[in-house]
């Protein structure tokens, strides 16, 4: 069957009425879902279709994060609307010292399978509190997995199994990327959580990359190709559990990396990877580990200023040509 | 209807193991046993097992770090409770949680919580999955009074009463907060007066009277089953021992702690059985010796357990990690 074209929007939506039908025991709560199918209209036909199974909330984030909890410990799936990710602030007790630890502080009496959907990235002129990309702060926390689709039918698969698996897991969806388009299988899929896949094939240097880091990648391959270098273009999906074979294999060929995200440079997923890649993969190198993210500050207001401190097409050329020296 | 001599007697039977093995976790704690530290409940026996003797096995509970009490009343294992405190292999958390990270999903207990009011925010989840399941359990959460003024308390009261949520909320306000009264960190004379903030009823108990605390658990027990959703119990009640065990306790009285001995909630309900006739020193005698050879057999029974293997310390993470690594 050929692929339909669908935005990111659409995907989750199609997954979550394909996954809502098959169990009943999923729902989702957060604020503001019901009237608009979600602040983003990300819902859409949810509300109609599985009324009492959608949830509006007071705006009490701290308590949204506890029904998520308290529901997975009791036997349903819940997936839990952040509404933007900056408000995961207000529930970080939940999520870091609650939903990450339930599991191992009880010795394994209990699964928490529960979702938290937090759309984040920058790039909408929303400014400080409302464009932040938070994932790695998730990252540092041992029992929580972090997903992060970029094309429409990673959003997909990745939610199914995020939803399906028996673990907390921390769903970042950019924004800005709801309305991107792309390519959908028709039939029934899951996309493993723990699987990077390669995008663009090349042999010249490793883009590694997720989320809207992946659209900078494509797009720099893309220029690349034209100067004859072969950028093969690695989506990682998931960072926790990290997929570093596929990184390696990747790396194992190339021998030059770069890494790709929109979170600041500093502390992010970065340079965990570059510390990893250095670290298990040192003798492959022919070039040190770079990394492009945005500029360690607040993300500004104003259209100029934000457009300067988020990463671009041509921060990822720089640091490629900086590491294709030879 | 009044409840009968075997109720009453089940009543006391498990202050008694309570207050017991309270008493027996401070001494194996003072000779080093114990790791970390522990905070014990000697003194609110009456509201631990006046609340939990109107739930069911399938009702839910989630306490705090001063928890031993709730579990034991909730119908915990006295082994496996012994063997978590000394950090045993067979404990109920095979040695990961500890006194303050305890639970017993089996028994619908969702766990201590090291987070002052970290249960609040779960025990709303816990009434909410009750309400989507359409079953008729109830979710009920201990806290103290110290909580009282952390937030997440605020939006799981005002959530359960919106969606009327079978959830029961059970202050014990033991006077104090670590260190710092109540008075000093609560314009309010009674925290039970909150409830009318959120639209719910509000009762302040006499916390050391476990009859007193039965009654009005058990109406707060089956508003929730019939759907009429949350209600505030406020247990008026005394920690007399320290915050944790060594606690120097310099911010209270000796007066005033020895002035509320006097309400020492175990002996009071022995004084109400024996002038009721339903207890007599014989009989108390007895079910003292029989709640010790429960204790010795649970100490025992931790003491024999092996330590956890260090390795073991990298199971129980994650249910499911296909690919990748844990790193
Ligand atoms: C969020 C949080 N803040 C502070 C502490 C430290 N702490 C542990 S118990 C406690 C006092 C709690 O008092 P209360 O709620 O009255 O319970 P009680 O100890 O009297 O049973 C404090 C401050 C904590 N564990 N969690
Ligand atoms: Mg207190």
């Amino acid at each position: 069957m050929p692929d339909r074209i669908l935005s990111s929007s659409a995907a989750l939506a199609e997954a979550l009425h394909e996954e809502m039908e098959r169990d009943e025991t999923i729902f989702i709560v957060g604020e503001d879902l019901v009237a608009h199918a979600g602040i983003f209209g990300q819902f859409k036909g949810i509300p109609e279709k599985f009324p009492g199974r959608i949830i509006d909330t007071p705006i009490s984030e701290t308590c949204i994060a506890g029904c998520g909890l308290g529901a997975a410990m009791t036997g349903m799936r819940p997936l839990v609307d952040f509404h933007f990710s900056d408000f995961v602030t207000c529930g970080m007790d939940e999520l870091c010292n609650q939903a990450a630890k339930i599991r191992y502080m009880f010795g394994g009496q209990v699964k928490l399978p529960m979702v938290v959907w937090c759309p984040d990235g920058a790039g909408l002129r929303a400014a400080a509190q409302h464009s932040q990309s938070l994932e790695s702060w998730f990252v540092h926390m041992p029992g929580l997995k972090v997903v992060i689709p970029s094309e429409p039918a990673d959003v997909k698969g990745l939610i199914k199994a995020a939803i399906r698996d028996d673990d907390p897991v921390m769903f970042f969806q950019h924004k800005k990327l709801f309305a991107k388009e792309g390519p959908v299988p028709e039939e029934e899929y899951v996309i493993p959580l723990g699987q990077a896949a390669v995008k663009r094939e090349g042999k010249d240097v490793s883009l590694l990359c997720y989320g809207s880091g992946y659209y900078l990648c494509v797009e720099a391959a893309e220029k690349l190709a034209g100067d004859g270098i072969e950028a093969e273009v690695v989506d990682l999906r998931t960072l926790k559990p990290l997929d570093m074979d596929t990184v390696a294999v990747s790396i194992q060929k190339t021998h030059r990396a770069v890494v790709v995200h929109e979170a600041c440079r500093t502390g992010g997923f970065g340079s965990e990877l570059a510390a990893r890649i250095q670290d298990e993969l040192f003798d492959e190198l022919d070039a040190p580990v770079k990394r492009v993210g945005a500029k360690d500050f607040p993300i500004p207001f104003s259209p100029p200023m934000e457009d300067f401190v988020l990463p671009n097409v041509s921060d990822v050329l720089k640091a490629v040509h900086a590491v294709t020296y030879r | 209807m009044p409840d009968d001599k075997k109720t009453l007697l089940e009543l006391y039977r498990k202050m008694v193991a309570v207050r017991q093995f309270e008493t027996m976790a401070g001494e194996h704690f003072a000779a080093g046993e114990i790791p970390g530290f522990i905070h014990l409940s000697i003194g609110q026996e009456a509201s631990s097992v006046g609340v939990c003797s109107c739930l069911r096995k399938d009702d839910y509970v989630v306490t705090t770090h001063r928890g031993h009490g709730h579990m034991i009343a909730k119908g915990a294992d006295l082994k496996r409770m012994t063997a978590e405190l000394f950090g045993k292999r067979d404990g109920y958390c095979k040695g990961k949680g500890g006194s303050m990270h305890i639970a017993d999903f089996s028994i619908g207990f969702l766990g201590a919580n090291g987070v002052v009011a970290g249960g609040l925010p779960i025990i709303t989840g816990a009434g909410l999955s009750i309400k989507l399941r359409k079953t008729d359990q109830v979710a009920l959460a201990f806290f103290g009074d110290g909580a009282c003024n952390r937030g997440p308390v605020h939006e799981a009261m005002n959530m359960a009463a919106i969606w009327k949520l079978p959830v029961i909320f059970v202050v014990e306000n033991n006077q104090y907060a670590s260190t710092t009264p109540m008075e000093y960190s609560c314009a309010i004379g009674d925290l039970c007066t909150r409830a009318a903030g959120y639209g719910m009823p509000g009762e302040k108990v006499d916390g050391n009277d476990v009859l007193a605390v039965r009654k009005a658990a058990a109406t707060a027990v089956e508003r929730a089953r019939a759907g009429e959703g949350p209600t505030l119990l406020e247990n008026a009640t005394y920690r007399m021992k320290g915050h944790f065990e060594g606690d120097p306790q310099k911010y209270r009285k000796t007066e005033e702690v020895e002035s509320w001995g006097e309400k020492d909630p175990v002996e009071r309900f022995a004084r109400v059985l024996t002038k009721k006739k339903i207890l007599t020193k014989k009989l108390a005698a007895s079910i003292l010796k029989e709640v010790h050879s429960e204790l010795d057999e649970a100490l025992a029974f931790a003491q024999d357990s092996p330590f956890p293997a260090p390795e073991d310390a990298m199971n129980d993470l994650y249910s499911t990690m296909e690919g990748g690594s844990h790193a």
